[in-house]
């Protein structure tokens, strides 16, 4: 993906310009897509929120745990008949194959992530080791799944697969919104509101919670520790896939096996933005960066200024406001 | 390894002097090249010292002895692969400065070798319009302009603890990559051609330093990597080496003791960047050529991986780390396409295996430390249990 907007022509003549104009006119349509990349960003990033509450960890190998539900989203719809152009299907039959294919994105993510949890992290806790050594191996993990994605797949993109022809439906301030914007982000909130409640309201949620105040005196309580962090990296892996989907929705042809890491980023820097550890803080934190980012990017006059500009705010509210805007919560706060 | 595990004398145990026996042997400390650790470290100062200058006249004999099995040919340039690793090598040792002196994880390192790639391309190339100043003149202006950066990015970003901070350097290694791509006036993947190269010709009037010799390169780096080494061992035996072992291992208590743990931390980066930023000056005099297209995460991780596989903390580790990681897709050309795939696996094998990597940091200073304090027990004769080992024990973990 990256590699494919290297080749950008680069024109102006001063590096940096603001064109407010062009900002003002684009102001809703900006803010409506930036909605929709945020609602990605924050299913994305609860899964680092989880991990980083419960373990510590800014577990890297996650954007590649999003990038397996990505393949496997394209991967089912190609098999089903899906190409470039806007499938000639009855409508019921799309609902059921993306329904599929989102249960099988689910059902790849939280495999690799319980793969991941397994191999590269369970070890390292048994042995004790000290943080720094669980982020390099989180590195690596994610490498290690990157380039196995690209031995098997190859280094170019995914042919395009489209749902559905987005349709009109609102229009708000001489803004069009169309149907996939209202899918993803009404998907994105209702899954959101589904894992909160899970950390909540169940026994297993309970435990998460537990573990992330304090892991030794919850294993005392009996909370099985090692089977909550298992279900905290699927979790975290179930909604990645869910992202999956909505992202190929959204970006038909943006499946390629180093695409994962730079949207990890960005989904980390949404955690951390919200207040990394809190659920409903990642779904804030990645809505806000989703619609700073895009009015970056109209701002300042190249899509390659989004990502500039996320890992900027990255850097300011680390600053300024380490805990984020809702604070951490997941157990309580921490250093 | 907690605290609590080190040896201690039992009321049990039947003289001191066995405690202390048990206590002596190193035993988790080794990698795998131990016994070749113990004996080198056995060994009288001036035979240490010929053993190097062998090493060091072997080392520059390389790309003329060419030996055939370890050779890189044909697929690759042997000379051109030695200049290679030797490129690595000091780009490990600077990297080590970072992550394995002073425990700050670096992930975007790149941008500090891009920084110095970017100072010398366009102080020498034609295509630039700057003011242009020879070729040897910008490998210390490069490393002072990294410097700077070094410090820009450490001042705001080093307040931050461990894995912010690997997620902000990341960033950051990111947003050089990205600006160099956007701003014009570095030509993103159009680049510099023609940069300049130190002076001299042969006799045949071709450049001594041409593009495709990479003979005369290689002894360049290898004599820059000779005065960093003694330099960097220096910083590492000096009151700034104490200070930044003291912040990786408990930065808390570093700054309780006294230490200014902020300022050491900005020097290690300012060191460790001005050396990537000197690797990255080589690196473009030697290909003569840059642009965006090398400087992406997947080179900062490879960078990281060196370091750690040698060896996090110890200079020669990293060094020959670094000689691995660009040795190995050299050598064996056939697994060139996987060699990122075998340096992702290879990082987590060696974090669950041994995380200490191939020649394990020595804790000089504790060892100092323990066999002072053994002198003045033994002396006092047979007094206190020697319970300044949980200390060395607990660093080692």
């Amino acid at each position: 993906m990256l590699d494919l907007l290297l080749v950008h022509p680069v024109s102006a003549n001063d590096w940096i310009s603001f064109d407010i104009p062009s900002l003002i006119q684009n102001f809703w349509s900006a803010t409506f897509d930036g909605l929709t990349f945020g609602a990605i960003y924050g299913l994305i990033a609860v899964g680092y929120t989880l991990v980083y509450g419960v373990l510590n960890l800014i577990n890297f190998a996650h954007s590649e745990v999003f990038i397996v539900g990505a393949y496997a989203v394209v991967l089912v719809l190609s098999a089903l008949g899906f190409g470039p152009s806007v499938p000639n299907l009855p409508l019921s039959s799309i609902i059921l194959d993306l329904v599929l294919a989102l249960i099988l994105a689910m059902l790849a993510s939280a495999a690799t992530a319980f793969v991941l949890e397994r191999v590269a992290y369970r070890p390292l806790r048994k042995r004790n080791a000290p943080r720094l050594v669980f982020l390099i191996t989180a590195i690596g993990a994610s490498f290690a799944i990157q380039y196995t994605i690209f031995l098997v797949r190859g280094a170019n993109a995914e042919p395009a697969v489209t749902m559905f022809q987005a349709q009109p439906v609102f229009d708000v301030f001489g803004t069009i919104i169309n149907s996939q914007q209202i899918i993803i982000v009404i998907a994105a909130v209702i899954l959101m509101i589904l894992t909160d409640q899970f950390i909540r309201r169940t026994r297993a949620g309970r435990g998460i919670r537990a573990v992330a105040q304090d892991p030794d005196t919850a294993t005392l309580m009996g909370v099985n520790k090692e089977r909550i962090i298992i279900i905290t990296f699927v979790v975290g892996g179930i909604l990645a896939g869910a992202a999956a989907l909505f992202y190929v929705m959204l970006v038909p042809s943006g499946v390629q096996y180093n695409g994962g890491f730079v949207l990890g980023v960005k989904a980390f820097a949404a955690a951390v933005l919200g207040g990394i550890g809190n659920v409903r803080g990642a779904l804030l934190g990645g809505l806000l960066l989703g619609i700073i980012g895009n009015y970056g990017q109209i701002l300042l006059g190249d899509s390659q200024w989004t990502d500039v500009v996320a890992f900027v705010i990255l850097v300011l509210v680390l600053l300024v406001k380490p805990t984020g805007i809702l604070g951490t919560s997941l157990g309580r706060s921490r250093a | 390894m907690s605290m609590s595990e080190g040896p201690k004398v039992l009321p049990g145990a039947e003289t001191e002097k066995e405690a202390i026996d048990v206590e002596a042997r190193p035993k988790r400390s080794g990698g795998f090249f131990q016994p070749l650790t113990d004996r080198w470290n056995g060994l009288p100062r001036q035979v240490q010292w010929l053993w190097l200058v062998v090493v060091v006249v072997i080392a520059y004999l390389l790309p003329i002895l060419d030996i055939p099995i370890v050779t890189t040919q044909p697929g690759n340039d042997w000379a051109l692969a030695c200049f290679s690793m030797a490129s690595y090598a000091l780009i490990a040792v600077g990297l080590n400065v970072v992550v394995g002196f002073a425990g700050l994880l670096d992930l975007g390192y790149v941008a500090f070798f891009a920084v110095g790639s970017y100072t010398a391309a366009l102080l020498t190339s034609p295509d630039s319009p700057f003011v242009h100043i020879p070729y040897l003149w910008t490998i210390p202006v490069a490393m002072a302009v990294t410097m700077f950066f070094g410090v820009v990015l450490g001042v705001p970003t080093l307040r931050l603890r461990g894995d912010y901070l690997a997620i902000v350097t990341l960033g950051f290694g990111e947003i050089v990559r990205i600006l160099a791509t956007i701003i014009p006036a570095l030509k993103g993947q159009v680049g510099f051609q023609n940069i300049g190269r130190p002076p001299g010709t042969a006799a045949d009037g071709e450049p001594i330093f041409a593009n495709s010799n990479g003979t005369p390169w290689y002894w360049l780096t290898l004599t820059i990597i000779i005065i960093v080494l003694l330099l960097v061992g220096n910083l590492e035996r000096s009151r700034v080496g104490r200070a930044w072992i003291a912040i990786r291992e408990d930065e808390d208590a570093a700054e309780i003791m006294g230490v200014p743990t902020f300022k050491y931390k900005v020097w290690a980066f300012a060191i460790g960047a001005s050396i990537g930023g000197l690797s990255g000056a080589l690196f473009a005099g030697q290909v003569g050529f840059v642009n965006n297209q090398k400087f992406d995460v997947q080179t900062s991780i490879l960078f990281l991986a060196a370091v750690v596989l040698g060896g996090a903390g110890n200079k020669v580790g990293a060094l020959l780390g670094g000689v691995i990681v660009a040795y190995i897709p050299l050598r064996f050309t056939a697994i060139a396409n996987y060699k990122y795939l075998i340096f992702g696996i290879a990082l987590v094998l060696i974090m669950i295996f041994r995380s200490k990597g191939l020649l394990p940091a020595r804790q000089r200073l504790l060892a100092y430390g323990r066999t002072a304090y053994r002198r003045v027990t033994s002396k006092q004769g047979h007094a206190a249990p020697p319970a300044a080992t949980d200390a060395g024990k607990g660093a080692a973990s």
